[in-house]
């Protein structure tokens, strides 16, 4: 029973961060139909500018905060001059795109920090609390708890503002959108501005636990998108899921399993997943007109 | 017709006119690897645009199929006692195989999910080559045994050169010809519309899993190429990263442009060496230039410069 709930635990850890990054892509795609690859330089960003600015004498909050706005500007210029410039390319056009920003965003970080591994410490100490037998870092519950402040934000957002409003409209049909006259081009830029943010807050939350390094970004944008694709793609309460089935499948799997295949065991599950449900658990039937 | 055949003709005597020439400028023997990685990277691009360009399936894992055919030749003979050559002809089999099994399941998925599905095959497989230390030497790679055919023994970067380039050529040769078959129409057609494809007759089911193979068979005899010519062999090479810059190639050189794929190939293989002289920014040039030509020549480098071409020339 401990050691279920270990895993439980750890599971729902991992996967609240997979959740974040999955939440990120869906923001992202609904409101602009681009699959930012570049997601997972978020995650770095916030995590890397955090620490060295905690190094440099900055308290903890505001290097965070400093954080949260450095990646935000990120994905607004990201947006601006990436995405921007190439509207109306093909999907895969824009993919490549996003990619070599992801590329160039770890070239930059390579520079401006450098290739080593750093941690932040734990927000509020390191001494493992035990739950009914499961020994669990505090830092755990930051995570978790963090992840649902962010999830409860953006539902609030999304479902009682009418910026909010505009984004879901934006999402549903970019074109009626801009006849009731939103301005959809701000609405992208809001949807990267958030979803860096969001990005930003995994990647600060997580660091006392995981380290960080310049070069996390590639396998954390993979796992988010994983996790968006399980969950069916555009949907944030499937993004969420998704990202949590993931972490827990991984944890399970190695614990219980095989420690060296979790990961295969977490894609090998996407692929079942998909084989019987081809839009993802969540997804709806995309019906093609002709 | 008759045009077209010329076209073809055209475009593979100035690719062997290429290849002939380049050596005459070479100063070392750097530039004859350096060429040899581009040939190699072009075949499985060319492989992978044949599923990508013409019949408009995405893959995400590719180099899966580049990884097993690399392995094959290094597992073969070292484990199994198979010779080299039967080695690579049995890695391109088995990539055939894996291809037309998972294939059936995967290529009903469309645009995003069939990206993940391959995704996760490619990380599968790529995993497994990591994990099977006893077999593959784990993460750290596997020596491969030396290229011996009829008492030949293949080796040296300028006799690599010319193997490899004249693989490409026969690659090349059929992804051309395969454009004019009734095959290659079904794949075009299928990409433009898999509804209207159908309703003209079009088994798209068939035709999508016969685009996979073929181009799981081209990304195989690549790895194999790539795996005899290093003599060494890393599980990188069937790592997500991998499949990305195949697919980066592809699109950049221009989807569904054969040529478009070796010219991505050569971008993008002699770009980072090129780059190496900036040491640290060498990842943020490259980047920034995916970036930049991608937003300037959004249809690839081969149909945007001669779109622009023709255009200038007919005003």
């Amino acid at each position: 029973m401990a050691e279920f709930l270990q895993f439980l635990i750890s599971g729902l850890t991992v996967g609240a961060v997979y959740a974040l990054v999955a939440l990120g892509f869906t923001l992202i795609y609904n409101a602009s139909g681009v699959v930012n690859f570049a997601q997972g330089e978020f995650v770095m960003l916030g995590g890397m500018v955090t620490v060295f600015t905690f190094a440099a004498g900055v308290p903890l909050p505001l290097a965070a905060l400093f954080a949260i706005v450095v990646s935000i500007v990120v994905g607004l210029l990201l947006h601006r001059l990436a995405i921007e410039p190439a509207r109306g390319a093909s999907a895969v056009t824009l993919i490549i795109i996003t990619i070599g920003a992801s590329i160039l965003l770890r070239g930059v970080a390579q520079i401006v920090f450098d290739k080593q591994f750093h941690k932040l410490p734990a927000f509020t100490g390191d001494a493992p609390v035990d739950i009914m037998g499961a020994a669990v870092q505090p830092q755990s519950f930051w995570v978790l708890g963090g992840a649902g402040v962010v999830v409860l934000g953006l539902y609030v957002f999304l479902e009682h503002t009418v910026l909010g409003k505009a984004v879901l409209a934006t999402a549903a049909n970019r074109l009626a959108a801009r006849l009731v006259g939103i301005n959809t081009t701000t609405i992208m830029a809001l949807a990267f501005g958030g979803s860096a943010a969001i990005g930003a807050v995994a990647g600060i939350l997580v660091t006392p636990i995981t380290l960080t390094s310049y070069d996390v970004g590639t396998l954390l944008a993979l796992k988010g998108f994983a996790a968006a694709m399980l969950g069916g793609m555009g949907n944030p309460l499937g993004a969420v899921v998704g990202g949590l089935l993931l972490g827990l499948l991984e944890a399970f799997g190695a614990g219980y399993l095989s420690s060296t295949y979790k990961d295969a065991f977490a894609f090998l599950v996407i692929l079942i997943v998909l084989f019987a449900a081809p839009q993802g658990l969540f997804g709806r039937r995309v019906v093609e007109r002709v | 017709m008759r045009a077209f055949a010329n076209h073809r003709f055209l475009t593979l005597a100035i690719l062997a006119a290429v290849i002939a020439v380049l050596p005459l400028v070479f100063p070392s023997s750097y530039y004859f690897r350096v060429a040899s990685l581009v040939w190699v990277s072009a075949l499985a691009a060319i492989g992978l645009n044949i599923l990508m360009g013409q019949a408009g399936q995405v893959s995400l894992g590719h180099a899966a199929f580049f990884g097993i055919g690399a392995y094959a030749v290094g597992i073969g003979p070292a484990h199994l006692g198979i010779p080299s050559w039967a080695a690579l002809l049995l890695g391109a089999a088995l990539s055939a195989v894996l291809a037309y099994l998972v294939g059936r399941p995967i290529l009903r998925l469309k645009g995003h999910y069939l990206a993940i599905a391959t995704l996760g095959l490619g990380v599968l497989v790529a995993l497994v080559i990591s994990t099977e230390s006893g077999w593959t030497g784990g993460p750290d790679g596997m020596p491969v045994a030396r290229l011996t055919l009829f008492g030949w023994r293949v080796s040296g970067s300028d006799t690599w050169y010319w193997v490899t380039g004249g693989l490409l050529l026969v690659g090349t040769w059929i992804a051309l010809n395969l454009d004019e078959t009734p095959t290659g129409r079904a794949f075009r057609a299928l990409h433009d519309s898999e509804v209207a494809a159908q309703v003209v007759g079009v088994d798209i089911a068939r035709f999508k899993l016969q685009a996979f193979v073929i181009a799981a068979v081209y990304a195989s005899l690549a790895g194999s190429a790539l795996a005899f010519m290093n003599g060494f062999i890393t599980p990188d090479q069937a790592g997500f990263l991998h499949s990305v810059e195949l697919v980066t190639i592809v699109v950049l050189g221009g989807l569904g442009s054969v040529v478009g794929s070796i010219v991505g190939a050569a971008v993008l293989v002699t770009l980072p060496q090129a780059l190496t002289v900036f040491h640290e920014y060498e990842h943020l040039l490259l980047g920034l230039i995916i970036i930049v030509s991608m937003i300037f020549m959004r249809n690839g480098i081969v149909p945007s410069l001669s779109a622009l071409f023709f255009q200038r020339a007919r005003s």
